[in-house]
């Protein structure tokens, strides 16, 4: 019986605990055991963080080290989210500057981070080690400065694509002299340069350094100087990788390259000039990732690169390396997991490369752990699709954009459908798809009807009804994101299957066919959900009831209509609540 | 199922591929051989703007399925230039890509951008545009793609002529008195300036956007340009 068990002992039993899904599982085994749980967790994710408050958090869970936080829905990435939306991260600093004084670890996902914020945690968590900060924005670098300066026990600094007010390099400069615990850093979204020799200095003192990622100012003929001082890094992300031709330059850097026995992750490589290439091929043969999306190079040096690395598991790469370089890339990266080709000119009327579905078709056979795909091209089939799938039925995320918007099968003419059936149909696993293309109401009866551990769903410029929307809320039993943009969906699915909105995390459309009135009536409908009505053409109340709305953003919440709405959204249930009283 | 054929030789609303039947190529600046889009792919649509006196009408459609709002039919989306947020680029990617184009010396330490992108506001006009400077060598070049792009909006003399008389110095603080329009931009200072006072090259590393004044708003420009008007004269 479980209370026979002294506390220390189920304390000790639940911190090997690591899944939040067994945390929870286990907190609902009876109160005594909530309880414990609760004193004991260390790790707290919050996937949106409106779906529940920072008191709430702090209240349940006193003894917090680390937490992860995510804002915005993923189609702010893509611009369709309004400058002044939210997701701002001071309330929660504020919040837990004063119940977790022993929080190490903080990280976030499109939140708007102030300069403000960055201060307050420099100053508030004596232990502060962590700090990632993906793809957020709203901070200049003298929030970097705060950092640098007061937390003298920092391991990780990790600014991974997000937007900052560069104002200096300085920022850099303020890492004290004794400051020797760094780990790792990342600083390749920036663009002013910082100090080199601070830069130097810093890299000189920091033994445990395994990560370091440049920005492009940062020019090659200095790279050398940093490898030397680092040979223990695993992960490297060079700066602009070009300069004039200089044998010296060139030596240097094989010499400063071959002094990392360690290296497994290389990046960067802006303004490549493919001559200094292979100054890496010395430890080309123990990397497993490397990131060559800025890497402006054509296929035979991409190629000669890639054939030096029989052990790459993850590639990042521009489609310069067209259908020719995927051949080679199939034959020699045998243990390849994920590829993503990122489009050269996506804004183009015509092709300026030569990639087709025939890459993807071809690394799909050739690299039989291949699980994770991104792939921007301008033609698809449904016989290539039907291919794909039949080769790689491990697909895990899946995740296709045909340039053009509804563009067909560019060898019958007809809908997508079957292909991206046929994906969803093998590929038993699939946690992750985006689709795009010319689809009808059939692919998401397939979707509906196959894909069952599918949970992010990534949908544009397809359907035909609601009947599509209502196949994948009915049947996708394990959906928790789902993201819509122009689609002729109204809101009949979205009303019939309102209850399932409260198992999933959210749901976003926008440009599609939903009424105010509907929204009105969801929120009255579901009190736990907040069903936001985003609409830069002023108040819905000004328009007909029956006018559709620009974006509509539902997700499930402990926490209320959200108090820091900007002019822009409305909350559905609150409008409910003032008309009714 | 509807018919997928028909759809699109039905749709006037997608820009025509370069070459293509039917394309708006007609009679626009020459494109040069990089591939970049000719000003008339920077028109959304196809506007058939070289006739005079375009429809009011059509002109309002365009304006209606270029506002990116709901749309109740299954229509065709904008051309993909149009779209917000298509093709799902991240902006930092765009502006890395738009460093380099895909010419043959790939080696080629080509210094900045090879797009340069800036909006252009037309005081009465409805909504804004965007052009890229470096799809012109010259000042009268810019001016001759502005005029077609906002023919349709009736501002008087911010017609060709207008902007070409413009050019024309003696004609300036006519311009200026008078109720025609001005070019000017903002730099990178954030000054707003008149346009035409520097080398070409300069004014398209400077501009950050463009706005067509009603000659009568740039009277509160007037002091410090007619002084330089005078001064060329």
């Amino acid at each position: 019986m479980a209370y026979s068990f002294p506390e220390e002992v189920l304390e000790y039993v639940f911190a090997f605990l690591s899944s939040d899904k067994d945390r929870n599982a286990v907190s609902l085994v009876c109160k005594s055991w909530y309880e414990i749980e609760r004193w004991c967790r260390r790790r707290i994710f919050i996937g949106n963080c409106y779906a529940v408050s920072p008191q709430i958090v702090i209240r349940r869970f006193p003894e917090v080290r680390a937490v992860k936080i995510k804002g915005k829905p993923h189609f702010a990435d893509f611009n369709l989210v309004p400058e002044g939306w939210g997701a701002y991260l001071y309330p929660w600093i504020s919040a837990m500057a004063r119940s977790y004084p022993w929080l190490e670890e903080i990280k976030l996902k499109r939140m708007v981070v102030t300069d403000e914020s960055l201060e307050l945690i420099s100053k508030s968590f004596k232990n502060f080690k962590v700090l990632v900060l993906s793809s957020c924005e709203g901070f200049t670098t003298d929030g970097l400065a705060s950092i640098a300066a007061n937390c003298r026990n920092l391991r990780e600094l990790d600014l991974r694509e997000s937007e900052v007010e560069d104002l200096s390099g300085h920022w850099l400069s303020h890492f004290p002299d004794n400051f020797t615990s760094l780990v790792s850093l990342n600083m390749s979204c920036l663009g002013s340069e910082v100090s080199f020799s601070a830069l130097e200095r810093l890299v000189s003192r920091c033994p445990n350094l395994k990560t370091l990622r440049l920005n492009r100012a940062v020019p090659v003929e200095k790279l050398p100087s940093l490898l030397r001082r680092a040979p223990q890094l695993v992960e490297f992300g060079t700066g602009a990788y070009s300069a004039e031709i200089q044998t010296d330059i060139f030596s240097n850097l094989v010499e400063a390259f071959s002094g990392c026995k360690h290296l497994k992750s290389l990046s960067g490589f802006w303004d490549v000039v493919p001559a200094y290439l292979p100054a890496m091929y010395n430890v080309c043969s123990r990397i497993t990732s490397l990131n060559l999306s800025y890497a402006t190079v054509q296929s035979p040096d991409l190629v000669e690169l890639i054939s030096q690395c029989p052990n790459l598991k993850c590639l990042w790469v521009l489609d310069y390396i067209e259908d020719a370089g995927l051949k080679a890339l199939s034959s020699y990266c045998k243990d390849l997991q994920e590829l993503r080709v990122f489009p050269s000119d996506p804004y183009g009327a015509e092709p300026n490369v030569s990639l087709t579905e025939q890459g993807l078709v071809t690394v799909s056979a050739g690299c039989p752990k291949l699980q994770s795909v991104l792939y921007f091209c301008r033609q698809m089939s449904n016989a290539a699709l039907i291919a794909i799938a039949r080769n790689r039925p491990n697909f895990i995320r899946f995740r296709l954009c045909i340039i053009e918007p509804q563009a067909p099968d560019y060898l019958t003419l007809e809908p997508l459908d079957t292909g991206f059936g046929a994906i969803v149909e093998n590929c038993k696993e699939l946690r992750r798809l985006s689709l795009s293309g010319l689809l009808t109401d059939r692919v998401f009866e397939y979707i509906g009807t196959h894909a069952k551990k599918l949970e992010m769903l990534s949908i544009a410029f397809a359907g035909d009804s609601d009947l599509g929307l209502h196949h994948v809320l009915s049947g996708c039993e394990s959906l928790r994101k789902l993201e819509i943009r122009d689609c002729p969906f109204g809101h009949k699915a979205l009303l019939a299957n309102a209850a399932k909105l409260e198992t999933m995390r959210s749901l976003w459309m926008s440009s599609c066919s939903v009424s105010y009135g509907a929204c009105k009536l969801l929120g009255q409908k579901m009190p736990r959900l907040n069903v936001e009505v985003i609409d830069e053409r002023g108040s819905p109340n000004s328009r007909p009831e029956t006018c559709p709305v620009e974006k509509l953003y539902v997700y499930r919440t402990v926490a209320g209509p959200r108090v820091d709405k900007p002019d822009f959204v409305w909350t559905m249930d609150e409008d409910a609540a003032l008309r009714l009283s | 199922m509807r018919s997928i054929m028909g759809d699109y030789e039905e749709t006037e609303l997608r820009l025509g591929l370069p070459g293509a039947g039917g394309g708006g190529n007609e009679g626009e600046t020459s494109r040069n051989n990089s591939g970049k889009r000719g000003f008339s792919e920077t028109v959304d649509l196809k506007l058939n703007l070289n006739s005079n006196n375009s429809d009011g009408n059509q002109v309002e459609d365009m304006k209606q399925k270029n506002l990116i709002q709901a749309s109740t039919d299954s229509a065709k989306p904008p051309s993909k230039t149009q779209v917000v947020g298509w093709p799902p680029v991240r902006s930092f990617r765009k502006n890395v890509l738009a460093v380099q184009k895909n010419t043959t010396a790939t080696d080629d330490k080509s210094g900045g951008s090879s797009t340069a992108f800036v909006k252009v506001s037309v005081d009465g006009a409805p909504y804004l545009r965007k052009v890229d400077l470096k799809m012109y060598q010259s000042y009268q070049q810019l001016y001759d793609a502005l005029s077609k792009m906002f023919s349709s909006f009736t501002i008087g003399n911010c017609g060709s002529q207008g902007l070409k008389d413009f050019m024309n110095e003696s004609k300036l603080i006519d311009l200026l008195n008078g109720s025609d329009c001005v070019p000017t931009y903002e730099d990178k200072d954030g000054d707003w300036m008149l346009v035409g006072d520097v080398p070409w090259e300069m004014f398209v590393d400077a501009c950050k956007r463009l706005r067509i004044m009603k000659g009568s708003e740039a009277i509160g420009l007037a002091p410090r340009t007619i002084e330089r008007c005078k001064n060329r004269c």
